[in-house]
């Protein structure tokens, strides 16, 4: 049975998700806006007989994980944005030695240590890989509190069926947001599928080795080419969007996370007074719902981009749409949350063409 | 048929079940063949090999998964100890330790060494101190000693421009979560046999639940110290341990040796 519903905050819906999804170990490193996480799992987690630590770093916590997840736990580590960016060595040890792992990034605003207003400008370093070599992440982008919750249990599966690290990109607004949520039913991990690569000593089997360095310039590439064809399985299986309203609109915004939400509002103060808008949003960064993207881009005049970020999702939007249609954006760096007036602001320019708001794109 | 007894053979020596039958690729002279059957052996004698899981580091034994005959997983450089954690910590019956060099322990993976000895986590550790960055071709090591040279201290480590040689061990000592610290070396026979009793008996602290046990081994790397194997035993005997003495560190076991 689903929970019942309860009012909570972002970064406690987060936590209790992860424990209803099974996880049982999580280690992190306190950085703000998303320390009320790791206080739920502190308290959380020995009450269904897991473990939570406070590592000594950021880089210590992603190998805990690691070494947790080795040994068999569905795991997370958690962070916001500089903290994520000193686990990105750990993120592509676990790609290449395919283990799963849930990494969530509350962004904050940067770069360097920046501040910690909502943010989403660690939109490149979650979809582009962020450490080293030939990998991919899958980054699921829930809009709310409800979403979150769903998107917990979600990207612990996609872990454990594809054995590999996932990541959840929220912001700061999101984890201090209070909702009401309804849980999916919890999961017990000892009725998830048994993973028969783990290590829990050779008694009975030949002994096991997890390892990602590859010498041998011909195993290495075959092995390159085996995680690229999961990637493939992964794009083809795992692509998530959401759209609003998009029938029949002649312009469509493209929003993701918190600033979907907001998208959402300006779209709905505008009713009524000119052009139908519509709302495309991806779920899923990467794989971005690219073919989808485009074949909505067929269909209407202009497309217009908004984001907490000076302009990273864009080229996944230009990648897509193209010439198909116009590209407008909407970009605001460094923390500032605009107001549904003032996305509704853009979209009159995007409709007017007076380019008060925003800017087009050439492409 | 003359009547004299039949020969009767008896086994008294062979390749611990610890250890795989394969060709390691450590050069000749070098310690790490004698701490992995050391460990191997210490292994097969507690009945561990099939609830080990084994963490090598990042350095010359990256590879040790390829000789040692128990689960196994490779840790990001300077990592192993945060990752034994995660694993302990996940399945607290297994026996878990790491293996690891002076790099990986005492430079890049400091912090991860210092914090998991003093949470006084259950893992035994295997350091292995040969005063020189093996794999990568002798460069300066934290434990480098003062006036010794390596391809990044041309004329010899000086302690104004280098920095002082670390001693992690003696620093992890006054860590609460510690049990047990010894320096061995494995420069000799009977130091050899020492070095055997001391890991046995790190091993024993982790699986009386007693906390942190680290053993300290002088290793000798003929290669990047450009010497025979036989002047390396020598130059451990006689240089390295005037900075890094034999013996016990720290011992709060309460066993009797």
């Amino acid at each position: 049975m689903p929970s019942e519903k309860v009012l909570m905050r972002g970064n406690h819906v987060l936590g209790e998700a992860a424990v209803l999804a099974g996880c049982r170990f999580y280690a992190g490193y306190p950085i703000t806006p998303q320390n009320e996480l790791p206080e739920y799992l502190s308290g959380r987690l020995p009450q269904v007989g897991g473990t939570f630590i406070q590592g000594e770093s950021e880089i210590a916590s992603i190998n805990m994980i690691i070494g947790a997840t080795a040994a068999g736990a569905r795991a997370m580590t958690s962070s916001s944005s500089p903290g994520i960016s000193l686990k990105q060595e750990g993120i592509s040890y676990l790609a290449g030695m395919e283990l799963p792992a849930v990494i969530a990034n509350t962004m904050r605003g940067g770069p360097g240590l920046g501040n910690i207003a909502p943010s989403a400008a660690d939109y490149f370093q979650a979809t582009r890989g962020g450490g080293h070599g030939d990998y991919r992440t899958p980054v699921l982008a829930p809009s709310g509190c409800q979403e979150l919750a769903e998107v917990t249990f979600l990207a612990f599966d996609i872990a454990d069926k594809y054995r590999t690290p996932v990541m959840i990109l929220g912001d700061g607004m999101m984890g201090q947001t209070m909702e009401p949520v309804v849980f999916p039913d919890p999961i017990d991990p000892k009725d998830l599928p048994r993973r028969d690569y783990i290590l829990d000593g050779c008694k009975g089997r030949e002994p096991r080795a997890i390892y990602s360095m590859i010498l041998d310039i011909n195993l290495m590439y075959q092995h390159n080419l085996k995680l690229l064809e999961k990637y493939e399985q992964i794009t083809a299986n795992e692509t998530r969007w959401d759209t609003v309203g998009t029938d029949g609109a002649e312009i469509v915004v493209v929003a993701y996370g918190t600033a979907a939400r907001i998208a959402e509002s300006a779209i709905e103060e505008l009713a009524g007074r000119g052009p139908k808008i519509g709302l495309f949003r991806p779920i899923t960064l990467w794989p971005f719902p690219t073919k989808q993207l485009r074949s909505l881009s067929e269909n209407v005049s202009k497309i217009a981009v908004f984001e907490f970020s000076a302009g990273q999702m864009l080229e996944d939007v230009i990648m897509s749409v193209g010439d198909r249609a116009e590209i407008y954006f909407y970009g605001v760096p460094g923390g500032i949350v605009p107001t549904p007036a003032e996305v509704a602001g853009f979209l009159s320019s995007v409709n007017s063409g007076d380019g008060k708001v925003g800017r087009r794109i050439e492409v | 048929m003359s009547g004299e007894p039949a020969l009767k053979y008896e086994k008294v020596f062979g390749r611990p079940e610890s250890l795989k039958d394969n060709y390691t690729h450590y050069c000749p002279g070098c310690g790490h063949s004698i701490a992995h059957r050391l460990v191997a052996e210490c292994i097969d004698e507690l009945g561990l090999r099939e609830k080990t899981i084994g963490v090598p580091p990042v350095g010359c034994a990256v590879l040790a998964y390829n000789y040692f005959n128990f689960d196994m997983i490779e840790a990001p450089h300077g990592r192993p100890l945060a990752l034994a954690t995660g694993i302990k910590r996940t399945v607290p019956d297994k026996f878990v330790f790491t293996y690891q060099g002076d790099g990986d322990l005492a430079a890049i993976g400091t912090a991860e060494t210092i914090h998991a000895a003093n949470r006084g986590e259950r893992i035994s550790t295997v350091f292995i101190n040969n005063a020189i960055y093996g794999m990568t071709g002798g460069q300066m090591a934290p434990t480098t000693l003062l006036g010794q040279e390596a391809t990044t201290t041309p004329g010899g480590r000086d302690a104004r421009y280098h920095g002082q040689p670390i001693d992690i061990s003696r620093m992890l000592a006054v860590c609460d979560g510690v049990v047990y610290i010894e320096r061995c070396s494995l420069s000799g026979v009977k130091q050899i046999r020492s070095a055997k009793r001391a890991i046995k008996k790190a091993f024993r602290c982790q699986l009386d639940d007693l906390g942190f046990a680290l053993v300290e081994l002088l290793s000798p790397c003929p290669t990047n110290w450009k010497m025979s194997p036989k002047q390396a035993w020598e130059w451990v005997n006689k240089v390295m341990v005037n900075t890094y003495p034999l013996g016990v560190i720290k011992d709060t076991t309460g066993y009797e040796d």
